[in-house]
């Protein structure tokens, strides 16, 4: 699993680069948190040392990534321990949770934190290695101070503190593909970068350290139902292209729904539960309340994992086979 | 690999793996025979069925090829004596699956001229195919390929059952093994023979030769050998493992599935490994028993590798001081890597079933014993098993021991070891140890 974690890094390294020092200090919280929660539940129940299997790491990465830049450290750190917690230790560790850690932690701090978790903040703040966001270093157990203050200090013009999926949903403002594309945009630390998320993630599928046709089947959902309703009203729905590329779902399809352990051991398998994911994703997006649906896709997806597996287990070597008379 | 699908490819069955091969230590090394050891070992049961009843006594003096045990009933075979010497005694000796066995200890006469002297050439031509079955049980043989099932009772599918086509084993999918290759190669003419006397024995009409297409030269070799008057052919199979194993070479070659619980029988064929054929076209027409086999002594272990016309009963510790043991060694596999027996001790004797010899260094050992981790659903072994079970699932069962859901909800009882799904695990979970006791334990309880 140390690969996970390489091709994990240049997505790090780029959130970094992107919205400065805070991430370096959300990415090291939430990874530090998680390896030690891992450490302290495995002493409990006398697993012994399972922090060498770098799963705990993972989580810790990728839940970080996940969060907005300005995300208070002490809300990161429940996260982590919530999905470490709650989405794995509970289920017995490694290999018995049934959901993505990661993503129950930030389920849990969305539920409980619902204005931290979608304020964002700017890329490429010119002090950005300089100074912090003023929300990360919030007291534990104290709301955020509000950034308005601190954003328009930064003298941007254009701001609306908007992610481009919320300026698509609520003001049908598309953004140029190549910003989507090439992650020069607000959103979660580390989910605006579809191009580096994809050049990782193909490297470890070609490492086969992640199973191919999960990834692809999340895209070609998400694309199958997000067409048909663009073509009826471009101005009104998102581009396919576009739903891609943007808020989570790149992050999602390779790096969480992929999660082993959570999802089905079949290959047909795999592109069933790939592709409710896509097709969920897209439909949250479009009518549901809320801007992203890839948390909630990946989840209730995991949920059907195993049920999944069960349906589509290759018939037994000679099971239908008939004795010929 | 299922990515390729869509282009055409060998024929091949579902799933399987794809281990290093190793083969190209021995697959040029012409066969070779072994010299006489000093005392052979020859174990009353080295076939499935019943153990074969000594006709000896100790202090007896038998020549080469004599019949030294008969077979007890049907499903067994006789033993014949490999070599001029005396009966020193009739007692337990090691085996290679653990506990001692009762053999026949055979002390050779190092100065004698060690011809085959039982030399009564029988008409085969004038025999009827029940003459054919009973010269084929007299003549001792099983199956080579590792399985030792008596040959002859194959020959007789059960009532309501025909065989239209028998197909003949020469994939040879175990890592370093190449003694089926160079048989094909080497022994093509009582081959062909073999394979007419099965043809002749079942009734069967065609008999197809199944290679794995990493010795096409073999495939080559024996479409040029092959008479075109005889409904014989050659095909190349995927090479891939276990392309070996009788289930999936049917599926390969046919398309066709043994029902579960059936036999090759039922759906119309019946399978024979090359090595089987070679010997049987080689000794029924001179009217002679099972006395040697080719085996492959290979692996980093061996100073010099290659294939070797074994007599049955050659202990271990002779065979590989032949070949030469490096300082380095570590364990040693009857059979091949995937599915052999590593020996407790190197007084188990070579017997009808060992297909080869593979010695493996120290090293390779130490990377064998790899921590374990939890099962982390990555659906590897459910993409391996050529059988289709699910051997993530049966694992934790394993681990909880519901032996008992293992059979009844998860086919338990179709699962032949092959080794596959331990072989792909990235948990390092011994899958296919668990399934072995499994099965055991099931079957002890049935009793
Ligand atoms: S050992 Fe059994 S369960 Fe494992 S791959 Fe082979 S047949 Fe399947
Ligand atoms: S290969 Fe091993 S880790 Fe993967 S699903 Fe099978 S048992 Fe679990």
């Amino acid at each position: 699993m140390r690969s996970v974690v390489l091709a994990l890094l240049p997505v790090s390294a780029f959130a970094v680069y992107q919205f400065g020092l805070s991430v370096l200090l959300l990415l090291i919280t939430t990874t530090v948190v998680a390896v030690a929660t891992e450490w302290l539940f495995a002493r409990l129940s006398g697993q012994g040392n399972t922090v060498s299997d770098w799963s705990a790491v993972i989580t810790g990465l990728l839940l970080g990534l996940t969060l907005p830049p300005g995300f208070p450290l002490w809300m990161a750190a429940v996260a982590a321990f919530v999905g470490i917690a709650l989405g794995k230790a509970l289920f017995g560790g490694l290999g018995y949770n049934v959901m993505n850690p990661a993503l129950v932690g930030r389920a849990f701090v969305q539920a409980a934190f619902p204005v931290a978790i979608t304020t964002w903040t700017p890329a490429f703040a010119p002090e950005r290695f300089a100074e912090l966001i003023p929300s990360t270093l919030t007291l534990p157990f104290m709301q955020p101070v509000p950034i308005d203050d601190w954003v328009a200090g930064l003298g941007l013009d254009a701001w609306s503190g908007a992610t481009p999926l919320a300026l698509q949903k609520f003001q049908q403002i598309e953004l140029p593909l190549s910003d989507v594309f090439s992650g020069t945009i607000a959103g979660s630390a580390g989910e605006t970068s579809a191009i580096l998320i994809l050049v990782c993630g193909l490297w470890l599928a070609w490492r086969r350290m992640l199973d191919w046709r999960i990834p692809a089947s999340v895209m070609a959902g998400a694309v199958l139902t997000a067409l048909p309703f663009w073509l009826l009203d471009p101005t009104l729905y998102p581009s396919p292209w576009f739903v891609l590329c943007s808020g989570g779902l790149m992050l999602g399809a390779w790096f969480m729904a992929s999660d082993m352990v959570a999802s089905p051991v079949t290959a047909r398998g795999a592109i069933i539960y790939g592709l409710f994911i896509g097709v969920l994703t897209v439909i949250i997006r479009l009518f549901g309340g809320l801007v992203e649906g890839v948390m909630y896709a990946i989840l209730l997806a995991n949920a059907l994992g195993p049920l999944i597996s069960g349906w589509t287990q290759p018939r037994v070597y000679g099971a239908g086979s008939r004795p010929k008379a | 690999m299922a990515l390729f699908s869509i282009f055409p490819r060998r024929k091949t069955f579902d799933h399987g793996i794809y281990p290093v091969e190793h083969k190209e230590l021995t697959a040029d090394k012409p066969i070779r025979r072994m010299p006489f050891a000093p005392e052979l070992v020859i174990p009353l049961e080295q076939h499935k069925g019943k153990p074969a009843i000594p006709t000896v006594r100790v202090g007896q003096e038998v020549v080469r090829g004599e019949p030294i045990a008969e077979a007890d009933g049907h499903v067994s075979v006789p033993m014949h004596a490999p070599a001029t010497g005396v009966i020193r005694d009739i007692a337990l000796a090691p085996t290679a699956a653990g506990p001692k066995a009762p053999a026949i200890y055979l002390k050779v006469y190092q100065a004698a001229s060690q011809r085959v002297l039982f030399d009564s050439a029988p008409d085969l031509a004038a025999m009827s195919r029940a003459e054919l079955v009973a010269a084929v049980q007299q003549a001792g043989l099983v199956g080579l390929g590792g399985a030792a099932f008596p040959s002859h009772v194959k020959l007789v599918p059960p009532e309501g059952r025909t065989i239209e086509t028998v197909l003949v084993n020469g994939c040879e999918c175990e890592p370093y093994l190449t003694c089926d290759h160079r048989i094909m190669l080497e022994q093509t003419a009582a081959l062909v023979r073999g394979i007419q006397l099965v043809l002749r024995a079942t009734g069967a009409e065609r008999a197809v030769i199944g290679v794995e297409d990493n010795k096409l030269d073999a495939v080559e070799h024996l479409r040029r050998e092959i008479p075109a008057d005889l409904p014989i052919t050659a095909e190349a199979v995927q090479s891939k493992y276990p392309q070996g194993a009788e289930r999936m070479l049917i599926k390969s070659l046919t398309g066709r599935e043994v029902p579960v619980g059936g036999l090759p029988a039922d759906v119309g064929v019946a399978v024979y490994n090359v090595g089987t054929l070679a010997q049987m076209g080689d000794l029924l027409p001179k009217g002679q028993g099972l006395i040697e086999r080719v085996v492959t002594v290979s692996g980093p272990g061996v100073e010099r590798p290659g294939n070797f016309m074994v007599p049955v009963g050659t202990p271990l510790r002779f065979l590989l001081e032949q070949v030469g043991l490096k300082e380095s060694f570590g364990e040693v596999i009857l059979g091949g890597p995937m599915m052999g027996m590593a020996v407790a001790s190197l007084d188990v004797p070579v017997t009808k079933a060992v297909s080869g010899v593979v010695v493996l260094e120290r090293e390779d050992l130490d990377l064998a014993e790899r921590k374990v981790y939890p099962c982390i659903k990555c659906g590897a072994c459910v993409e391996a098993c050529p059988i289709s079970l699910n051997p993530s699932v049966l694992g934790e069962l394993a681990q909880v021991r519901d032996y008992a859901t293992m059979a009844e909800h998860y086919h338990l009882d179709q699962c032949f070891e092959c080794g596959c799904c331990a072989y792909v695990c990235p948990s390092n979970i011994p899958l296919t140890q668990y399934f072995r006791i499994a099965k055991a334990i099931n079957r002890e309880d049935e009793q």
